[in-house]
């Protein structure tokens, strides 16, 4: 019969099906980082268990570390404890573990594919919704809870029942200066937070082939946005060539057999899914949202929603509800809207890719007056990389902050906040209520249009700055 | 060991919105614990407090007799967003074991079961009704019927609802399921050897390798 990539992987780790059909599901990879785990790490100690796989377990300290000077100590005393848990956790049941300091420290999401940890036809979790991210190398990813995170830790097995398919196609090819996170937008848009709930979303078509890796992790990253248990991009030659030679991949021989097995993943012809969603690529704009919530998109020439358009009282009252939050008047062009603060960075766009999109648009212009903009990188490797071809330079001499990997104003956990009523430009992945901090205003948006409203001072079409 | 979920008879908080996400529930400043519990004060923080940590009077939790809900009900796609755990811990140490929604985000759903609150979907008519009925007060009591799959309305009449065989039974018996799946042992191993002879090209993460 027919099967899907996701069929596939689930097939190959069913460990035994269970009689009511829950499946005990092999885990391939399980990536730590110090938020969600510290209470599992506690519930193996006083259960007395061990922890099952050392060498396919990895941790990283990423959500609550300062992205400013490496040398200082953490001044926060509950982050620095945090810290110190993880580092005295993977110490005792011996962890393989990237150092604070380390030029391999980043965002769990960054490192992953970057260290070759992260690999096609894997299952990969992590206590953090975004591990939808490894879902572009081809790897059924996911994120669990601290209770499931203990799960793995024990058994390197999770319960599970297979989730439904779903297939998003994206015909044709983009315009120019439209990037995988405008039609995540527009994906998201289309189908809702709550569009692929229950399911495993496949993105297909010519437009996602096109994609490079960077650009299929952010599409993947976001598929939980739209609710889905993960995104899934087939594994092919854009795939393997970015795996090859990377730290923790199969070399040589096993590199070969590696890819004969991955070569067999991709959906059949004539697999059926239980949804099926399509876009034609040619009319994805440059997008932006406007609320708080991540469906909440419009394109960069669009105008913000009126209230009294909405038939549901209820979705009229969340509206005009978002807008006060926002600060935003109904009908108003969200181009030329004033912004605060440009964020470049988290595990959606803080990739080398995303920093040289961000740096074409600030070659030889100035952020503007009033503006923070700061340019997180996703790892250590990653600002190196952005070093040795000069982006820094850019960056600096055109006012933005150049800082040290890690999650960053992605999320309000570290010390890169916003405060009441700033207004970010924000390349992350979520524009929730106090997301960025209490009373930000998020808007998420790629980065190439991040860095065009740092310099504009407020929104602009990114396609009217070449 | 988790507490077991048998039967509940409690007052239920009516929250008739959409799309609450794990971030309102328990912003992220508040993830800095490494324990479990003591999150149930900072629940909904942003709706409940003032910045100057006084009590905002209108939020359905600071008012009577809803401070001493155990029952939560909203609209659709309930926890949505991130995977925090500290989401159903934070409404755990506040005193939820019960959420009635039409619908919940998976993750949020799952992590639920794990700390013994049972989640129920039902139908947003009747989620609307039940909220309602939570309005009238004190003693509008919803009682859930775990064993029976029941909802019992103030008024007497009931609502069935489905839940998964296998996770009703870990909540009634308050069973630890990573001791569950241990009974299995001998299958992981022989997954993990037939893994070691026939794909011996799966590489494994070694210790001193790692900076």
């Amino acid at each position: 019969m027919a099967r899907t990539l996701f069929d596939k992987i689930w097939d190959d780790h069913v460990v035994e099906r269970l009689p009511d059909g829950t499946c005990i599901l092999y885990i391939d990879r399980h990536l730590l980082h110090e938020v969600t785990s510290p209470q599992a790490f506690e519930g193996l100690r006083m259960s007395g268990r061990r922890l099952r796989r050392p060498d396919a377990t990895v941790a990283v300290v990423d959500h609550n570390v300062p992205t400013s000077d490496r040398s200082l100590p953490i001044e926060e005393p509950e982050s620095r404890l945090q810290i110190e848990t993880l580092e005295k956790n993977v110490a005792e049941f011996g962890v393989p573990y990237f150092k604070l300091r380390s030029k391999d420290q980043g965002i769990v999401h960054v490192v992953g594919p970057e260290q070759g940890i992260s690999l096609p036809g894997m299952t990969i979790v992590c206590g953090d919704s975004h591990t939808s991210t490894h879902g572009a190398m081809g790897a059924l990813a996911f994120g669990i809870g601290t209770s499931e995170v203990e799960h793995v830790m024990a058994t390197q097995t999770l319960l599970q029942k297979p989730a439904k398919n779903m297939r998003i196609t994206v015909a044709g090819q983009v315009g120019p200066g439209v990037t995988a996170k405008d039609i995540m937008l527009a994906i998201i848009g289309k189908i809702g937070t709550a569009g692929g709930t229950g399911h495993v979303m496949e993105f297909a078509g010519d437009a996602i082939r096109a994609l490079d890796m960077a650009g299929r992790m952010t599409l993947c990253n976001m598929s939980i946005e739209a609710g889905a248990r993960a995104g899934l991009v087939a594994p092919d030659e854009t795939t393997f060539a970015y795996v090859e030679g990377r730290r923790f991949a199969p070399k040589g021989e096993d590199f070969e057999k590696a890819c004969a097995y991955w070569r067999t993943l991709a959906t059949d012809e004539g697999a059926v899914f239980d949804t099926e969603v399509s876009l034609d690529a040619a009319e994805i704009q440059p997008n932006l949202t406007w609320g708080t919530s991540p469906e909440d998109v419009i394109a960069i020439d669009g105008i913000v929603p009126d209230p009294a358009q909405f038939n549901d009282p209820a979705r009229a009252r969340q509206v005009q509800r978002m807008l006060d939050y926002m600060g935003l008047e109904a009908g108003q062009k969200i181009a030329g809207t004033r912004i605060d603060v440009a964020f470049i960075g988290s595990c959606t766009n803080s990739r080398i890719e995303d920093l040289r999109a961000a740096a074409a648009v600030a070659k030889g212009r100035h952020v503007a007056p009033g503006v923070r903009a700061m340019v997180v990188p996703g790892s250590g490797n990653v600002k190196a990389a952005a070093e040795a071809e000069g982006l820094d330079l850019i960056f600096r001499e055109a006012g933005f902050e150049w800082r040290e990997a890690g999650c960053s104003m992605c999320l309000g956990m570290n010390p890169d906040k916003l405060t009441s009523g700033q207004r970010c430009a924000s390349t992350s992945n979520r524009n929730f209520e106090g997301r960025q901090g209490p009373g930000g205003r998020t808007h998420l948006c790629s980065p190439a249009m991040a860095a065009a409203a740092a310099v504009s001072g407020c929104f602009v079409d990114v396609r009217e700055m070449a | 060991m988790m507490d077991k979920f048998t039967t509940l008879t409690a007052i239920a908080a009516p929250m008739p919105v959409e799309n609450i996400d794990t971030d309102q529930i328990i912003p992220a400043r508040f993830l800095k614990t490494i324990q479990r519990s003591g999150l149930g004060k900072s629940a909904f923080a942003a709706q409940r407090y003032h910045d100057d940590g006084s009590e905002k009077p209108d939020f359905v939790l600071n008012r009577e007799p809803y401070r001493k809900a155990e029952i939560l009900i909203t609209l659709d796609n309930l926890g949505c967003g991130s995977s925090r755990e500290h989401a159903p811990w934070a409404l755990l140490d506040f005193g939820i074991r019960c959420v009635i929604a039409p619908s919940f985000a998976d993750i949020f759903f799952n992590n639920c079961f794990k700390n013994g609150i049972l989640p129920i979907r039902l139908p947003r008519e009747i989620c609307e009704s039940l909220m309602e009925d939570a309005q009238m007060g004190a003693n509008a009591r919803i009682t859930i019927d775990l064993e029976n799959q029941i909802v019992q309305r103030p008024d007497g009449s009931t609502i069935a609802f489905e839940v998964d065989n296998f996770r009703k039974h870990m909540l009634i018996e308050g069973l630890d399921d990573i001791g569950q799946t241990l009974q299995h042992d001998s299958a992981i191993q022989s997954f993990e050897q037939k893994r070691q002879r026939d794909e011996s090209w799966r590489p494994t993460i070694v210790m001193e390798t790692v900076s």
